[in-house]
């Protein structure tokens, strides 16, 4: 005996795309394709290739005395140096701070659209957002666009009720509570550093020196990092900024040149 | 990415009257990573003749090819009389000093808005008589 297998076929449509399917055919709402070979990783290259270089170094780091904030200058289009003089550091309000990494217009955006939202939690509720709290929003929100092309990289410094506080967020949706951090493409030169000399005893001055070095030597082999190393410091008084050293100087301060004799050297020529 | 700017580099030359001058910039990356700040990329023929090879830096140390590398010629003729050549050059009647001056801060300017180049500069200036070599300082960054 035959056994029946009708039940299992499917129908299978002619391959000559939907709208030439003959007119009794239930038709399925459809939409075109993209016209290319890599369908997968189409939409992911499309988004990458509109998106802003990436090239920065900021550093951030909790100790005795409160958070250290630092970051260099400069913005980058592929090899092209757009800008030296970028401020990567966001005031939030006059307790927190911000750095920017990724997109400048997602960072600065967002940022400020968190400034709002701060401010309006301490018109509702008569008290300053905690650190907690206000990462927490930016996270939450850069997560509900998820997927979308955003690119942030930030991490949020700040003195709220309970001490210093330091989040890092990114547009991935990740938050991450730390004592120490560095994000962009300069993060493992300055982690180098940082690493190498962060005590949590550290005194302000020394902190803020860590951190201007950690910057410097990021911009040195990072050829996406360069400019100027500002140095921000948030205490129980809220932020200030500590300095803002253009790195070209700071190279020569911390290594002089010593001429040798062959730089110097004169050689003759023979006449022809 | 373009193989041309895998290392980064930048190259320039000028000639002045009877005199010439030929200056790199001193960085050897590989893409954003500087690897080292005292590479050369200017080769001497002879005592009147100079090529700096920008581009790949492995291609421009190489015997064989196919060569991604972008020259740029300068060299003193028989008569004294300076020649540059390259893809696009710029040349102008300087005296000597003047054209240091100027060849150094041509160099310093286009690496000041480059990411792939700078850390330092180097300088041979060509005169029927001498050659001197000047190493620049740069922002480092």
């Amino acid at each position: 005996m035959k056994l029946d297998t009708s039940g299992l076929e499917t129908f299978v449509p002619p391959s000559r795309g939907f709208n030439v399917l003959p007119s009794d055919f239930t038709a399925l709402p459809a939409f075109d394709l993209p016209g290319c070979t890599d369908f997968d990783g189409f939409q992911k290259n499309a988004v990458q290739m509109v998106k802003p270089a990436k090239g920065t170094t900021t550093l951030a780091f909790i100790f005795k005395e409160g958070v250290i904030v630092a970051a260099d200058s400069r913005a980058s289009m592929g090899g092209y140096i757009s800008s030296q003089t970028v401020k990567k550091i966001i005031e939030i309000n006059p307790y927190m701070i911000g750095t920017m990494a990724g997109g400048a217009a997602d960072c600065q955006f967002w940022h400020r659209n968190l400034g709002i939202k701060c401010r309006l939690h301490e018109l509702a509720n008569k008290r300053r957002i905690s650190v907690t709290g206000a990462s927490k929003l930016l996270a939450n929100i850069l997560y509900s666009y998820r997927g979308m092309g955003l690119s942030v990289g930030t991490m949020i410094a700040g003195w709220d009720e309970t001490g210093p506080g330091l989040y890092y967020v990114d547009s991935e949706g990740g938050r991450l509570k730390g004592k120490r951090f560095s994000v962009g493409s300069g993060s493992p030169y300055a982690y180098a550093v940082l690493d190498s000399g962060y005590r949590f005893d550290l005194s302000i001055e020394e902190a803020a020196e860590l951190a201007r070095r950690a910057i410097y030597h990021a911009t040195f082999r990072d050829g996406a990092s360069g400019g100027v190393a500002s140095v921000y410091y948030v205490g129980p008084d809220g932020w200030k900024k500590l300095s803002g050293d253009d790195v070209g100087e700071l190279h020569y301060k911390y290594y002089p040149v010593v001429t040798s004799s062959v730089e110097q050297e004169m050689a003759e020529a023979p006449v022809a | 990415m373009s193989i041309f700017e895998y290392n980064g580099s930048a190259l320039v030359a000028m000639v002045g009257k009877n005199c010439f001058a030929i200056a790199s910039d001193r960085r050897l990356g590989v893409q954003l990573q500087t690897i080292a700040t005292d590479f050369r990329r200017i080769y001497k023929i002879h005592d009147k003749l100079y090529i700096g090879l920008s581009g790949l830096a492995t291609d421009a140390q190489t015997l064989f090819g196919p060569y991604f590398v972008q020259p740029v010629i300068a060299g003193l003729g028989d008569d004294n009389k300076p020649f540059i050549c390259t893809m696009d050059s710029i040349g102008a009647k300087y005296e000597p000093e003047e054209l240091f001056e100027t060849i150094s801060q041509a160099l310093l300017a286009s690496v000041d808005r480059d990411c792939l180049s700078g850390w330092g500069g180097h300088v041979l200036f060509v005169t029927p008589t001498e050659v001197q070599e000047k190493a620049l300082k740069g922002r480092m960054d």
